[in-house]
């Protein structure tokens, strides 16, 4: 355990002093203040005249604004962040002839992943945290509405499943930091899987559907419907290959309570959802935590997974000076 | 009194593929003592110190360090011994002052113990007045006496150096020798370092073992190789480079 705190200790100096930390508080900075006014703002306009509906301080952070929302945001440029942190981690130490004596130290090698790993995940948490800081408050601001308990639950809950969902990315750079020596190499293959499963994924999925089980064209209904609601299924089923898919469905179920199902299968608009609530009881806490398990579960037993791979491959690695 | 055997190997092996990098590597390496490990480029030299090191598996034969196999207790090794790589790379943008007390922290000294050792370290290899540089500023004899500050930092019982003097000018490869002969002398560490520079390594070594594409063609003191391999008697005159050429056209 000593060398590992030893190892985190000494990463966290190097993330405070470098240069990525600078563009990374700016890159904090701009997103949060952005966010909070872009999407604060849209709230105010379209709430004007109408009756405050329930919940309306999370919409902070699932309202789209005019461009996107801060969920979504995360979602899709999360794991450059984690990527970020971690692309170089083990091969810096390769081309910078440091590893061959780090690994002559007693300590096991493990704790040199798990040191850098968790001052990763460290810095991975005060990013998120000061970015929901930063449109709380400035939302706070705008919309002039202060949140209760069971909101501020919720966030806690989004921010632990951010956390984990930008961690497995921050796994998966380690990874590939130890199967590659050459930082660009690393990089590149890092945000090529990053591509891959967020955007491909969903584009894959609908060709496999197609292929699986096509949607027939018959006069009869019945036929028809099913065969339409098998194609959605394997469809349905691929895009779980994506890290992003679990993602967004999961934090979309967790901060917004009027949805019941982690499904994206009917896209509303914030008005349509603001005249769905009077007709519907928002879901209890503890029942949308029941339904982001499976995703808490399947995130972190990839990134398990990573570090399985990881810790065989860099093992049984002989390095040399050389 | 019988001095203790620090490092001993028995039929060590080492493959990569069809290749064999060490074979059938038997040594015996006793506390205190300078052994230079001589070779040409490619011996297999850096591979034995990996395996005695437990950096990398031996394919068959034992090796213990200090009465561990460093295999099987590669931590119980580490801590005992202290390895410089050949060309080894430090933390370009701290200081040599966080260099070694990050490695100390990795051995479990305490700060308030390392500070001391590291400002008497640092005045013993001719840093101190360039210890609040960073790294990447340093010269290359800047840079290998702060890697032998770095593996005394832990205080050793055994040292390792690989190539300590490879790129040095010659004054900096006499304070370089000096320093680990002091290290034997007076500190009673055990030293093993490898070279191809046979100069430098006649000039401190207790024993020295020849290793000839991956097999050890000799080992002993100079004196008793001169008379082995050259016939000659005491007191005649030789040099460790007639001893070498003559083991290198015989393998």
């Amino acid at each position: 355990m000593d060398g590992i705190f030893a190892i985190y200790r000494k990463e966290m100096e190097d993330h405070f002093s470098s240069m990525r930390f600078l563009l990374i508080t700016a890159l904090i900075v701009m997103v949060g203040v952005i966010i909070a006014s872009m999407v604060g703002m849209s709230i105010q306009e379209e709430l004007k005249g109408m009756a405050k509906p329930d919940f309306i301080f999370l919409l902070l952070f699932t309202s789209t604004g005019k461009l996107f929302s801060f969920v979504q945001f995360i979602g899709f440029f999360g794991p450059l962040i984690g990527i970020i942190l971690g692309f170089d981690a083990i091969n810096r130490e390769r081309t910078g002839r440091t590893l061959s004596k780090l690994v002559a130290q007693p300590i096991y090698r493990d704790a040199i992943i798990n040191g850098k790993f968790l001052a990763g995940v460290t810095m991975i948490t005060i990013v998120m945290v000061s970015l929901v800081l930063i449109i709380a408050g400035l939302g706070i601001r705008l919309i002039g509405v202060v949140p209760g308990v069971e909101e501020v639950g919720r966030l806690l809950i989004y921010l632990v499943l951010s956390i984990l969902y930008i961690s497995f990315w921050l796994g998966a750079a380690i990874l590939f930091s130890v199967v590659f020596r050459s930082t660009a190499t690393s990089a590149l293959a890092s945000l090529a899987v990053w591509i891959g499963l967020s955007f491909f994924v969903g584009l894959g999925g609908s060709l496999l559907a197609d292929a699986v089980a096509p949607m027939t064209q018959t006069a009869d209904m019945q036929q028809a419907a099913d065969s339409f609601l098998k194609n959605a299924e394997v469809q349905r089923v691929a895009s779980l290959l994506s890290p992003a898919t679990l993602y967004g469905d999961a934090t979309s179920t967790i901060l917004d309570p009027l949805r019941k199902t982690p499904r994206s299968f009917v896209l509303m608009g914030p008005m349509e959802r603001l005249s769905l609530s009077r007709f519907q009881n928002p879901l209890p806490l503890p029942q949308s935590v029941v339904i982001v398990a499976p995703f808490l579960i399947s995130i972190i037993a990839i990134t398990f997974l990573c570090f399985g791979i990881c810790y065989a491959i860099f093992m049984r690695q002989e390095i040399r000076s050389t | 009194m019988e001095k203790e055997i620090v490092i001993r190997t028995e039929e060590l092996t080492k493959r990569y593929g069809k290749q064999t990098a060490v074979d059938r590597l038997s040594l015996e390496v006793t506390e205190g003592e300078v052994f230079g490990f001589l070779g040409p480029n490619g011996a297999g030299k850096t591979t034995t110190m990996l395996m005695l090191l437990g950096l990398t598996e031996p394919t068959s034969g034992t090796v213990r360090v200090c009465g561990y196999d460093p295999a099987r207790d590669p931590l119980k090794v580490k801590e005992l011994i202290g390895y410089l790589p050949e060309n080894v790379g430090f933390y370009e943008d701290m200081d040599a002052r966080q260099n070694l007390r990050y490695i100390a922290r990795l051995n479990r000294v305490p700060d308030a113990v390392s500070t001391g050792r590291i400002d008497r370290l640092l005045d013993q290899v001719d840093l101190a007045k360039e210890s609040d540089k960073k790294v990447g500023s340093y010269s290359k004899g800047m840079r290998q006496r702060l890697g032998i500050a770095e593996v005394l930092v832990k205080e050793p019982k055994v040292l390792f150096l690989d190539e300590p003097t490879i790129g040095l000018d010659p004054d900096g490869t006499n304070r370089m020798l000096d320093l680990i002969r002091g290290l034997s002398r007076k500190r009673r560490m055990t030293i093993f370092f490898s070279s191809h520079l046979l100069e430098q390594v006649q000039r401190i070594s207790d024993r020295i073992g020849i290793m000839i594409r991956g097999k050890l063609v000799a080992a002993g003191p100079l004196a008793e190789l001169a008379q082995r391999s050259l016939g000659l008697e005491a007191g005649e005159s030789y040099t460790l480079e007639e001893i070498y050429m003559k083991y290198f056209k015989e393998a």
